[in-house]
C-alpha cells in the first residue's frame, strides 16, 4: 500500500474477528483518502457487514487497529465512533416511519430549549435549509417518512449523516431493493457529496455496475481478506465479475474435496 | 402542520378557479381530521354526553359531573403510562394491582412504622416506580417479553396485596385523613384537578421532549432507533417506571376517594384493562409508534360517561360491557383502516 498516512482520514491495519468457531474477518487492510469514494465489494458472508460494524464502533475487532486521521483509536461505541466523525447509513435507513421527515433527520440530535424540550421550529428549518442544499427534493419536511419513496428514504438518511458533521460516511448497499431511477437518485447524492469533498464515503454494495460509477476505487473481500484493490479507471465490472465466479468455482471444486466448512 | 395545509390550500386557490377551492378545503378538514385521531374521540364523548344530557336531566347537574370526572380520573391517569409504554412497543398488566398495593404500604408505613405523612406517601409512589423498574429490567434486561414479565407481576403483587391485608380493607390512617387526604382525592375536585395536570403533563413529554420523540422511535423503529445511538432499553425501562408510579398515584386517590383502602380496587384488573381501552379507543397503537396522551384521556371519559349515563337512564350495567366490547373492535378497525390511508399517501401531501 502506497504511504502518505496523513492524507488517510480512514486506515484499517491487520484487523481481524472471530464469532466463536466462525472466523469473520482474518487479515483486512483497507485505506480510505480524504474526499474519497471507495466501493467495498463482496460476495455474501465475505465479511463486509461485520467489517462495517467493525467501522462503525458497533463491533470490537479481535486483533488489528484502526486509524482515524493517522491516529489508533480504540472505538468504544457507535457513540464515540459517530463523535469521531464516523457516521454510517444503514440498510434499513434507521428512520422511524411514524415521525415526520425533520424529527428523523435530527433523531438523538435533537436541538431543544429548557434543556429538555424539542425546538421543533428549529428543526423544521434547519431540515428544510439542509435539504434543499442537497438538492434532496421531497413535498414537505411535515410529512411521515412512512409517505416517502425508497429513493427519498435513503437521501433523507444520506442528508442526515452529513448534516451531523460525519466526515467518514458508510453506506451499507445504499441500492439494495431500489428500482433505477431512485438508484440514480442515490448515485447523483454521492457524486454532489463528492464535488463537495466534504465528506470520503465507503459504498458496501453487491452492484459493481453502478458502484464503478461512482467509486474512484474499489476493494474485491474475500473470506474475511480484503483480495483486490484498484482505481475504478484500471479496472471493469467484467474483471470483478470474473474474480468473484473464479472464487465461487474454486470454492466448488474444494468443497467437492474432504475441506469445507 | 396547519401552515402547511394553509399553503397547499392557497396554492390549489391560486391554480383553479372558486369551485375546487371548496373542495380543497374540505379535503384539508378531512386530512386535519385523519391527522388528530384525538378529534374522533372528543366527538364520540360530546355525541356521547348531548345524548345522556337530553335523556336524563340527572346528568348534568354538578353532583354527576363530579362522579363522571372522579370515573375518568383515575384510568384517565394510568392510561398515560399505558399510552407511553404500549408507544414504545410494551405493554403493563400490573398497573392495576399496583395500584391496590401503594394505599396499603401507605398504611403499613405509617400505622405500623411510625413513618410521617408525607415520606409515608412519597414512599408509596416510590415502590410503584420501584415494581416499575423490576418490569423494566426483566423485560429489557433479561428479555422477557412484557406481556408475561408483567403478567408475572401481576401475580405477585396481588399475592402481597391479598397476604399481607388478610384480604381485609383497611382505613386511611388518621395522620393522613385530613388537608393531605382532600388534597389526594376525597375532595370534589381533586380528581379533576390531578387528571388535567398530569394529562398535560404527559401530552408534552411525548410530543415536545427528546423523551416522548424517542418513545415513538423506540416503538417505532426498535433497530433504527439503537443505531442512531438512542438507548432504547433506558428509554423502555424508564416508561414502565412512569406506568407503575402513575397506577400508584391512581391508587392512592382512589383509596381517599373512597375512604377505604381496598385489597379488591378496581376489581385487581378493573382499573389496568380500563386504562388499556381507554388508550386504544384513544387511538394508541398496540404494535407501538403511535398514540396520543389526549385520546386516552378522552378515552377514558368516553368510558366513564357510558357507565354513568347507562346507569342515570336506566339500562343494567350488564350491556356496558357489549358496548364497550364493540367500542375497542371498532376503534381498532377504524385505526388500522386510517393507518393504511396515510400510508397510502392519500393523507397529507
Amino acid at each position: 500500500m502506497d504511504g502518505d498516512t496523513k492524507r488517510d482520514v480512514l486506515r484499517v491495519e491487520n484487523v481481524a474477528k472471530r464469532f466463536g468457531a466462525v472466523t469473520a474477518l482474518s487479515d483486512v487492510n483497507l485505506r480510505l483518502g480524504a474526499g474519497e469514494v471507495l466501493g467495498l465489494i463482496g460476495d455474501n458472508g465475505a465479511g463486509k457487514s461485520t467489517l462495517m460494524k467493525i467501522i462503525c464502533g458497533f463491533h470490537r475487532p479481535d486483533a488489528g487497529r484502526i486509524l482515524v486521521d493517522g491516529e489508533p483509536v480504540e472505538l468504544k461505541s457507535v457513540d464515540h465512533a459517530r463523535s469521531l466523525g464516523i457516521d454510517t447509513v444503514y440498510q434499513d435507513l434507521a428512520l422511524v416511519n411514524e415521525l415526520s421527515v425533520y424529527h428523523n433527520m435530527f433523531l438523538n440530535r435533537e436541538p431543544v430549549f429548557l434543556g429538555r424540550f424539542l425546538d421543533n421550529r428549529k428543526m423544521r428549518r434547519l431540515a428544510r435549509e439542509h435539504l434543499a442544499d442537497m438538492g434532496v427534493r421531497i413535498p414537505s419536511v411535515d410529512v411521515q417518512v412512512a409517505q416517502l419513496s425508497g429513493g427519498q428514504r435513503q437521501a433523507i438518511a444520506v442528508a442526515r449523516s452529513v448534516y451531523s458533521q460525519s466526515r467518514i460516511l458508510l453506506l451499507d448497499e445504499p441500492l439494495a431493493a431500489m428500482g433505477a431511477k431512485e438508484g440514480a437518485l442515490i448515485l447523483d447524492l454521492v457524486r454532489d457529496l463528492k464535488a463537495r469533498g466534504e465528506v470520503s464515503i465507503l459504498i458496501i454494495a453487491h452492484n459493481y455496475a453502478q458502484v464503478l460509477e461512482v467509486c474512484d476505487r474499489v476493494n474485491l473481500l474475500q473470506h474475511g481478506t480484503i483480495t483486490f484493490d484498484k482505481e475504478t479507471a484500471k479496472t471493469s465490472v467484467q474483471e470483478l465479475t470474473d474474480l468473484v465466479v473464479a472464487e465461487y468455482r474454486a470454492a466448488r471444486q474444494g468443497s467437492a474435496g474432504p475441506a469445507g466448512q | 402542520m396547519r401552515d402547511m395545509t394553509e399553503r397547499a390550500v392557497s396554492q390549489t386557490a391560486t391554480r383553479e378557479p372558486q369551485g375546487s377551492r371548496a373542495r380543497a378545503l374540505l379535503k384539508g378538514a378531512r386530512d386535519q381530521f385523519l391527522r388528530h385521531r384525538e378529534a374522533s374521540v372528543l366527538i364520540v364523548a360530546l355525541v356521547l354526553g348531548a345524548y345522556f344530557a337530553s335523556a336524563s336531566d340527572a346528568f348534568l347537574t354538578h353532583a354527576n359531573l363530579v362522579n363522571i370526572w372522579q370515573a375518568t380520573a383515575p384510568s384517565a391517569i394510568v392510561a398515560c403510562g399505558i399510552v407511553l409504554l404500549l408507544v414504545s412497543g410494551e405493554i403493563d398488566l400490573s398497573v392495576g394491582v399496583v395500584a391496590a398495593l401503594s394505599p396499603f404500604l401507605m398504611h403499613y408505613a405509617i400505622d405500623f412504622y411510625s413513618i410521617p405523612a408525607i415520606p409515608a406517601i412519597v414512599l408509596a409512589l416510590l415502590a410503584g416506580t420501584l415494581i416499575g423498574l423490576i418490569n423494566g429490567f426483566v423485560t429489557v434486561v433479561l428479555k422477557v417479553p412484557s406481556f408475561v414479565t408483567t403478567l408475572g407481576t401481576f401475580y405477585f403483587i396481588t399475592g402481597v396485596v391479598l397476604t399481607t391485608s388478610h384480604a381485609y380493607p383497611a382505613e386511611i390512617p388518621a395522620s393522613v385523613d385530613n388537608a393531605i387526604g382532600t388534597w389526594l382525592g376525597a375532595g370534589d375536585w381533586a380528581h379533576l384537578a390531578w387528571g388535567l395536570i398530569i394529562v398535560v403533563i404527559f401530552h408534552v413529554v411525548l410530543t415536545r421532549t427528546r423523551w416522548g420523540l424517542h418513545t415513538i422511535a423506540v416503538g417505532g423503529n426498535p433497530l433504527g432507533a439503537s443505531e442512531s445511538g438512542i438507548r432504547t432499553g433506558r428509554i423502555k425501562i424508564g416508561n414502565f417506571m412512569i406506568a407503575s408510579t402513575l397506577g400508584a398515584f391512581a391508587g392512592l386517590i382512589e383509596a381517599f376517594r373512597i375512604h377505604t383502602i381496598d385489597p379488591n380496587l378496581g376489581g385487581g384488573t378493573g382499573l389496568m384493562f380500563t386504562a388499556v381501552a381507554a388508550a386504544v379507543i384513544g387511538g394508541t397503537a398496540l404494535a407501538g409508534g403511535s398514540g396520543t396522551i389526549i385520546g386516552g384521556a378522552l378515552g377514558a371519559l368516553v368510558l366513564a360517561e357510558l357507565q354513568n349515563g347507562m346507569n342515570l337512564i336506566g339500562i343494567s350495567a350488564n350491556p356496558y360491557f357489549l358496548i364497550l366490547g364493540a367500542a375497542i373492535l371498532l376503534s381498532m378497525i377504524a385505526n388500522v383502516y386510517l393507518t393504511r390511508l396515510r400510508r397510502g399517501g392519500r393523507v397529507g401531501r
